[in-house]
């Protein structure tokens, strides 16, 4: 891990810091649900929960404006919530109902959000990379100041298609953030064991793009980082690098045997590094928060998660008629 | 305004996309060596000139990065337009096309539309070998999500280029390179037409009748179109009259006009430059013989590459490619019953 950089070199507000701990809070309880979800069976696939990367996409969603657009993974519930998108809907599309994002037809992988300039929800690894560069393409065609982030994780960073993505961005002087999602494992396969080269933000130096490594647990320093990023991007200098390094704490999917790494591992990063902690000691130690109104907030979000999950098990299965419509955007 | 003008469908091609460029300014066009070079079969030509490097964007060689990107802008509200140099580089980029450009509109419940054309080189008839000469029409006609066209001439290639610009769906533009009018490649007569100056719309699903015949119906598309009209002629002579479809779109496939022209002939052959197995000959057998088997007089026939990789050799090519002759006895076959 980079080492925590202090919370002193960014500039954040004791509303914003109850912010950040209220929505990366409802990130892990939203998951902490859809996993008992999908042990009662109600959630069917693969679903990659995002436990433990939460300070990821709330410190980008600080730096980010509106307008700007966001595109990433199959690990897509965080990034969904984060940038507003309705947990009802978001729970729904979990347990393939009619009230869900894609109307039951997408599921955990492949949901999307017009109104909160969200592009998915992709399912094969590294695929959404070159769409990042292509929303950042009309962005610059229509020369409207936004930038788009593009989340991949540590993984997806040996596909092939990023380097023709890099290579095209930085051609074109694109504004997209290439954020890397470095949560040490690709599937089960330790970034030791996968990556040549610890440091993959440095990649994109033979492309002239510049990279960053940031601690992806402190989500002050994430937000920081993503600042600077965002601000070389809408100057337009063209894409930036992001290393984001995180950890999850749960497995790869819901069917991930954890065999590849010890629990003491696993434990050693919750109670050294978790990104809530880290916001609650800073909310109680600077006395910017109290017991009592950390619990009220825990409350508040537990109240919005059962109620997603009320939705998402009262909505009804969708009607078959659904099944042929949205094949081609006529029909 | 009236001209009698004679266009090569390279030429019907970059017409209508300046002319959907002018009047809309999210249509763009990406690929490689589509802007200075003009399209290595001139599809783009003369659109670098008009439009500026904005707007007509050479790539890199990287067809998942720019496919991927197209699909990104096309989600975005953009309208590109996006050449895969040869159809037979599919394999490099397949996950942008099929995975994405087709199935986000669905899995987004309709939340956004991926307008996007993808307008790729086809086929063979000229020594190119296996990795430069295919059509694969089935291959993507298989998979849901995507609208799939291939003319046989220019007028109909500028209309279908205006429909499939405009169309908010992605689809796969396919044009023989044996038909698009070059200096360094023969083309069949009829592939150079009449083509209007103004901007013109040919709805996808129509097929075209292109010669009426009372005794066999040729269903084919593209290249053999011209074929299948050669052998129709040929056949006059021996007072077989051969009914030519040109289906022109083959998603979506014009079933009705098919099946109207078997009800009245009796008669299938179906002519197509693609593999034989698996595919767009089968899929309209299958079609006859489900909505009525009865309606036949002789059993079906198909002609199409025999399920082998094509040749490089230009006697081995020519042997597994259909011609006006392989369709001239087959039909007769059919219709005499031999």
């Amino acid at each position: 891990m980079a080492t925590r950089k202090t919370q002193s070199k960014t500039n954040v507000s004791a509303d914003e810091l109850k912010q950040f701990y209220r929505d990366m809070l409802l990130i892990r309880r939203f998951e902490e649900k859809a996993g008992q979800l999908y042990g009662m069976g109600l959630i069917g696939g693969f679903c990659h929960l995002y436990i433990g990367q939460e300070a990821v996409v709330v410190g980008l969603e600080a730096a980010a404006e509106e307008g700007d657009k966001r595109i990433t993974s199959y690990r897509d519930h965080g990034h969904m919530l984060a940038c507003g998108m309705n947990p009802d809907g978001v729970m729904a599309e979990l347990t393939g109902r009619e009230g869900g994002y894609s109307k039951g037809k997408g599921g955990s992988m492949h949901m999307f959000s017009k109104e909160k300039h969200f592009y998915g929800g992709h399912g094969i690894v590294g695929a959404q990379v070159p769409l990042g560069a292509g929303l950042a393409f009309a962005d610059k065609y229509k020369d409207n100041g936004r930038v788009t982030f593009t989340y991949f994780g540590d993984g997806a960073a040996n596909q092939g298609q990023v380097y023709e993505t890099f290579n095209m961005a930085a051609l074109w002087k694109l504004p997209v953030i290439f954020v890397i999602e470095n949560n040490q494992y690709a599937m089960g396969t330790s970034q030791q064991r996968s990556t040549s080269s610890a440091e993959i933000y440095m990649r994109g130096e033979a492309f002239g793009i510049p990279g960053e490594a940031v601690d992806g647990m402190d989500v002050l320093a994430v937000k920081a980082a993503g600042e600077k990023a965002v601000a070389h991007c809408r100057s337009g200098e063209g894409p930036y690098i992001l290393e984001v390094k995180t950890y999850r704490y749960r497995g790869h999917s819901m069917s991930d045997p954890a065999k590849y790494r010890t629990r003491e591992e696993v434990q050693k990063m919750r109670e050294e590094k978790d990104a809530i902690e880290h916001v609650r000691d800073l909310l109680l130690s600077g006395k910017h928060a109290s017991e009592d109104d950390l619990k009220a907030i825990d409350k508040e979000i537990k109240g919005i998660v059962n109620n997603a999950a009320d939705f998402a098990k009262t909505s009804p299965e969708p009607a078959l008629e659904e099944l042929w419509t949205d094949i081609y955007a006529d029909a | 305004m009236t001209s009698n003008r004679i266009l090569p469908m390279s030429r019907a091609i970059s017409e209508a996309i300046a002319q959907e460029m002018r009047t809309d300014p999210s249509v763009f066009v990406m690929g490689e060596d589509i802007g200075a070079y003009g399209g290595i079969f001139g599809a783009t030509s003369g659109l670098l000139d008009e439009f500026g490097d904005g707007r007509v964007r050479d790539t890199p060689i990287s067809e998942t990065g720019f496919i991927g990107a197209g699909v990104g802008a096309a989600m975005s509200g953009m309208r590109p337009i996006v050449e895969l140099m040869f159809v037979d580089f599919f394999g490099v980029c397949m996950d942008s096309i099929y995975n994405l450009a087709a199935k986000n509109t669905y899995f987004s419940g309709g939340n956004y539309k991926v307008p996007m054309v993808i307008m790729t080189a086809t086929g063979g008839g000229y020594s190119d070998a296996g990795q430069h000469s295919q059509t694969l029409h089935g291959t993507f006609a298989h998979l849901p999500g995507m609208k799939v066209v291939a003319p046989s001439n220019a007028y109909d290639a500028k209309g279908l280029m205006a429909t499939a610009i405009r169309d908010d769906s992605p689809v796969m533009f396919m044009f023989h390179k044996g038909l698009q009018g070059l200096a360094w490649m023969a083309s069949p007569d009829g592939a150079a037409t009449v083509v209007p100056e103004d901007t013109y719309a040919i709805p996808f699903g129509q097929a075209k009748v292109v010669r009426e015949g009372k005794d066999a119906t040729i269903v084919t598309l593209s290249m053999m179109v011209h074929h299948a009209l050669d052998a129709a002629e040929a056949l006059a002579k021996e007072g077989i009259e051969a009914e030519v479809i040109d289906l022109r779109t083959i998603v979506p496939l014009d079933r009705d006009t098919i099946l109207k022209s078997v009800a009245k002939t009796g008669r299938l052959i179906v002519v197509d430059e693609d593999y034989k197995s698996f595919g767009l000959t089968g899929e309209i057998i299958a079609t006859v013989a489900e909505h009525d088997p009865t309606c036949l007089k002789s059993a079906p026939r198909r002609l199409a590459v025999p399920d082998v990789p094509i040749p490089y050799s230009r006697v081995m090519e020519q042997f597994v490619l259909p011609n006006a002759k392989t369709i001239a006895d087959s039909v007769r076959a059919s219709v005499k019953g031999a």
